[in-house]
């Protein structure tokens, strides 16, 4: 018989990361994150100038990646010396920051794949982020977008590139789920970006040639999608060999266009070709292969294999080591966080927030700009849904994760815009037309599922208008030109300007907002340890303090006067009370003057009727006192006790807090308390009313008791709880008596 | 300053120039001097790879786009023969793109080796 576990495993058994796979290691099968027995031992043997050993293997029985690799990865000149450092001593130099990037990467020139894979396997989570810190290629950290929908609508794909861009995103990555759609998503996507910001690089990831043509015409401006595996049998299975990926590389460069290589862990164990190795023995391949061919840098990170890595042990870990590894051979570094690898909120954010932390050329190879259900490349790690926790992130840690808030107020005209382009463009170039309603509804949707249904073939159509009649970038300027959007004309020109320099071609470019090129060279990460290094300027960190959401005393102060009201008018100085049944309510110093409104959102008037309301069921005669010479709810309710015929005072904060008190009692203790202000309720308020009433007769009421929440309710509210207690203080007056309030209601 | 590969200027490259109809697709492709250019920076900033690949480039930037994706082409997997390899490695050595040919030579030599060869 099967017995059913105990409550508590059943109800773990319900959370979100139970919904995850976890795999037990199994080398056979290349499940394995950073050491499997299959790996080689790190070995080189020259002979006259030419590799004949490399990693245990020898010449003649070299694959095309050792054959790759031997001949043109390697820095022999110094092979022999960084060879014979120990693992641990090399992995030492990537966390030290006495010791330069720049001797790392003279070191790491002359290692082997498995030499770096073992030295990068030295390094523990926090050395990692050491190592990454120093050693990636530009100082300044940036991040991609990726910027896709369920219908390849070119109004939408406008609208949020000119979004993303607003957001901070430097690179814009889309693609298809018809591929022949791909040169309409290329105009769109550039056409938004050059909308939303200058200088934002744009590329169209789909097949090889394709990806190319487009690249070539300017319809995008970089290339990702070109792809290298750690085994051959899975590089030919990819059509590929390093000597076509090479020519591919420089058919890129021929045409001045920007472009990295893809690899990343699980793409040899999806395919059953990891021929027992660990995933970083064979990405540590790749990313050899990747300096060998002469690209100028590498997405990493588990991409589309992600959830590969991440199911085993270790496998997050080695991840990021595949991030390390690019950036000590000296390669731009776009890091993964990219494809979703796990439904847990908790795994995916301890998955990136090492390298948000620690900063990369693009930490996320893919933010989802776009909702979960749009993105075309599936799921990633962060998606719209996502963004305001990124900046709130970059906020928390004071880092710069790429990304800034777009005035909320200006995002509509900006969406506008972007979709105007579009249409325009369109219409001038003969792709098509849309409607009003289209723009309307591409212009305030938050996903495709909110649009008028688009016409599909009308997509098909524009692409082949694009393919066939050979538009060109210069096209889409001159079009957007002479249709009034001088601005996103002269920035899509500009980024095929930028061609004929070249600068972007080297390691780590971007373009800032005025089409300066930051980059390895001109951007030098020069990290040293503390006080060395990037920091963002006064500017920039401006922008990342700055979150929309971000409320002070001033706010509070208008929004608590909007709630303003004559109903509190003070008739003079208290008086004690001599009638038994007389039960003081204590107000502290800000009702009725700068706080009208509890945290619970009802009005203080509507909580002091509750409480009048109460003291009236019970038959008590109830005044209200503001107490001047403290904001302390326990003085304010013993104030209000000593004052009441009974002895029983009712202590009640503009915030909402209250309680009973007694007037024998110490000022600290209390008859009964709700301390919980944000989640009190009107009935609340006359129970507490009513029990203070029975109080005053004697009696022993069952206590109110504080409602209870899960929520981050203190989070919520303490904010405005400071700011509350701001606008009190400013009230108090030392030296000033209780004064009786007339309350009409 | 640098020229486009059509010889003008990168200064004139602006978009009163777009309308005035004297900006064409040559206008803003990248000169072969420049990739050359390119290469000696990267090669101070400890990448000779991609200066290589800047060179192998600057062979290709005179080709236009159809060769440069034929040349891909024909790199893949179980593409061309042998013969067919050398043919290419000899036609792009005799239009002074020794690096290119030399890659495609290094190519033909592997698949033959790997069992790569159409």
């Amino acid at each position: 018989m099967l017995e059913q576990p105990v409550g508590r495993i059943r109800f773990m058994d319900e959370q979100q990361v139970n919904l995850d796979g976890f795999a037990r290691e199994a080398p056979a099968l290349g499940l394995v994150a950073l050491r499997s027995p299959a790996d080689p031992a790190p070995s080189l043997r020259v002979v006259d100038g030419v590799v004949v050993e490399l990693d245990q293997k020898s010449r003649d029985d070299f694959d095309t990646i050792d054959r790759y690799i031997a001949a043109h990865g390697l820095d022999l000149t110094v092979a022999a010396e960084a060879m014979a450092l120990g693992d641990v001593a090399a992995a030492r130099l990537f966390v030290d920051p006495a010791v330069p990037r720049a001797e790392i990467v003279r070191l790491v020139a002359g290692m082997t794949p498995a030499k770096l894979a073992r030295v990068v396997a030295e390094l523990r989570p926090p050395e990692l982020m050491m190592a990454m810190t120093k050693l990636r290629a530009r100082r300044t950290p940036s991040n991609q977008a990726h910027v896709t929908n369920l219908l390849d609508d070119p109004l939408l794909l406008a609208a949020d590139a000119a979004t993303a861009a607003a957001y901070g995103f430097r690179e814009l990555e889309t693609t298809v789920p018809v591929l022949a759609d791909a040169p309409s998503n290329a105009v769109a996507v550039t056409v938004g970006a050059a909308v939303g910001a200058a200088g934002v690089l744009v590329q169209c990831a789909v097949e090889e040639a394709m990806e190319l043509e487009m690249g070539m015409r300017g319809l995008v401006s970089y290339a990702e999608t070109v792809s290298l595996y750690g085994t051959e049998g899975v590089f030919v299975d990819g059509d590929d060999t390093p000597w076509s990926k090479a020519l591919l590389t420089s058919g890129y460069a021929s045409r001045g266009i920007k472009m990295r290589v893809s690899s990343g862990a699980g793409a040899e164990v999806l395919m059953a070709g990891a021929e027992g190795c660990s995933m970083l023995y064979l990405e540590s391949r790749c990313v050899s292969l990747a300096r060998a061919i002469g690209a100028q840098g590498v997405q990493n990170g588990g991409i589309d294999g992600a959830s590969v890595a991440a199911a085993v042990p270790r496998g997050v870990r080695e991840l990021m080591a595949e991030n390390v590894m690019v950036m000590a051979r000296n390669l731009e570094s776009c890091s993964g966080n990219d494809a979703l690898m796990s439904e847990s909120h908790v795994r995916r954010t301890s998955r990136t927030l090492p390298i948000l932390l620690a900063g990369s050329d693009f930490i996320c190879s893919g933010f989802g700009s776009i909702q979960r259900y749009d993105n075309m490349f599936g799921p990633s790690n962060w998606n719209a849904e996502d963004i305001d926790d990124w900046l709130a992130m970059q906020r928390d840690w004071g880092v710069d994760g790429g990304l800034r808030t777009a005035a909320p107020e200006s995002l509509g005209e900006l969406r506008t815009r972007a979709v105007e382009a579009v249409r325009d463009v369109y219409r001038v170039l003969g792709l098509g037309d849309f409607t009003d309603e289209q723009l309307a509804r591409a212009v305030d949707a938050a996903g495709s599922k909110e649009l008028v249904p688009t016409d599909a073939l009308a997509v098909l159509d524009a692409a082949q208008t694009i393919r066939s009649t050979g538009l060109t970038a210069l096209d889409i300027a001159r079009a957007l030109h002479d249709t009034g959007h001088d601005e996103a004309a002269s920035r899509v020109l500009a980024m095929v300007v930028a061609r004929v320099q070249g600068d972007h071609l080297q390691t780590a470019a971007i373009f800032d907002e005025d089409m300066r090129v930051l980059s390895l060279v001109t951007d030098p990460n020069e990290y040293a340890g503390p006080g060395t290094g990037y920091e963002p300027s006064p500017a920039r960190q401006a922008e990342i303090d700055g979150i929309r959401q971000e409320r002070g005393v001033e706010d509070l102060r208008v929004s608590q006067s909007s709630f303003a009201g004559g109903f509190l008018t003070s008739s003079g100085p208290a008086a004690f009370g001599t009638d038994p049944r007389d039960v003081v309510i204590g107000v502290s110093p800000g009702v009725g003057r700068s706080v009208w409104k509890t945290l619970s959102g009802l009005l203080v008037v509507d909580v002091l009727q509750e409480l009048l309301d109460g003291l009236e069921e019970e038959g008590c005669r109830a005044r209200i006192v503001r107490i001047n010479s403290t904001i302390d709810l326990g003085m304010v309710g013993l104030t209000a006790a000593r004052l009441a015929g009974s002895g029983i005072g009712i202590g009640l904060q503009g915030k909402g807090t209250a309680l009973i008190h007694r007037r024998d009692l110490p000022p600290l203790a209390n008859l009964e308390l709700y301390s919980m202000a944000p989640t009190l309720t009107p009935d609340m308020y006359r129970l507490l009313g009513a029990n203070a009433g029975r109080h005053a007769k004697g009696a022993t009421p069952v206590p109110a008791r504080n409602p209870y929440t899960d929520e981050a309710i203190e989070a919520r509210y303490h904010t405005s709880v400071i700011a509350l207690v701001a606008l009190e203080r400013d009230c108090v007056d030392p030296a000033a008596a209780p004064e009786e309030l007339r309350y009409a209601s | 300053m640098s020229r486009a590969f059509s010889g003008k200027p990168a200064d004139d490259l602006t978009i009163d120039a777009l309308v005035r109809d004297e900006l064409a697709p040559d206008d803003v492709r990248i000169h072969p001097d420049t990739l050359e250019a390119q290469a000696v920076v990267a090669e101070r900033h400890g990448n000779p790879q991609l200066a290589a690949n800047f060179r192998r480039a600057a062979e290709l930037a005179r080709f236009p786009e159809s060769e440069i994706l034929a040349l891909y082409e024909a790199l893949r997997p179980r593409r061309s023969t042998m013969d067919e390899l050398d043919a290419l490695a000899d036609d792009l050595a005799a239009r002074d793109a020794p690096r290119c040919a030399a890659l495609v030579r290094e190519a033909a030599a592997a698949y033959a080796a790997r069992g790569l060869l159409r």
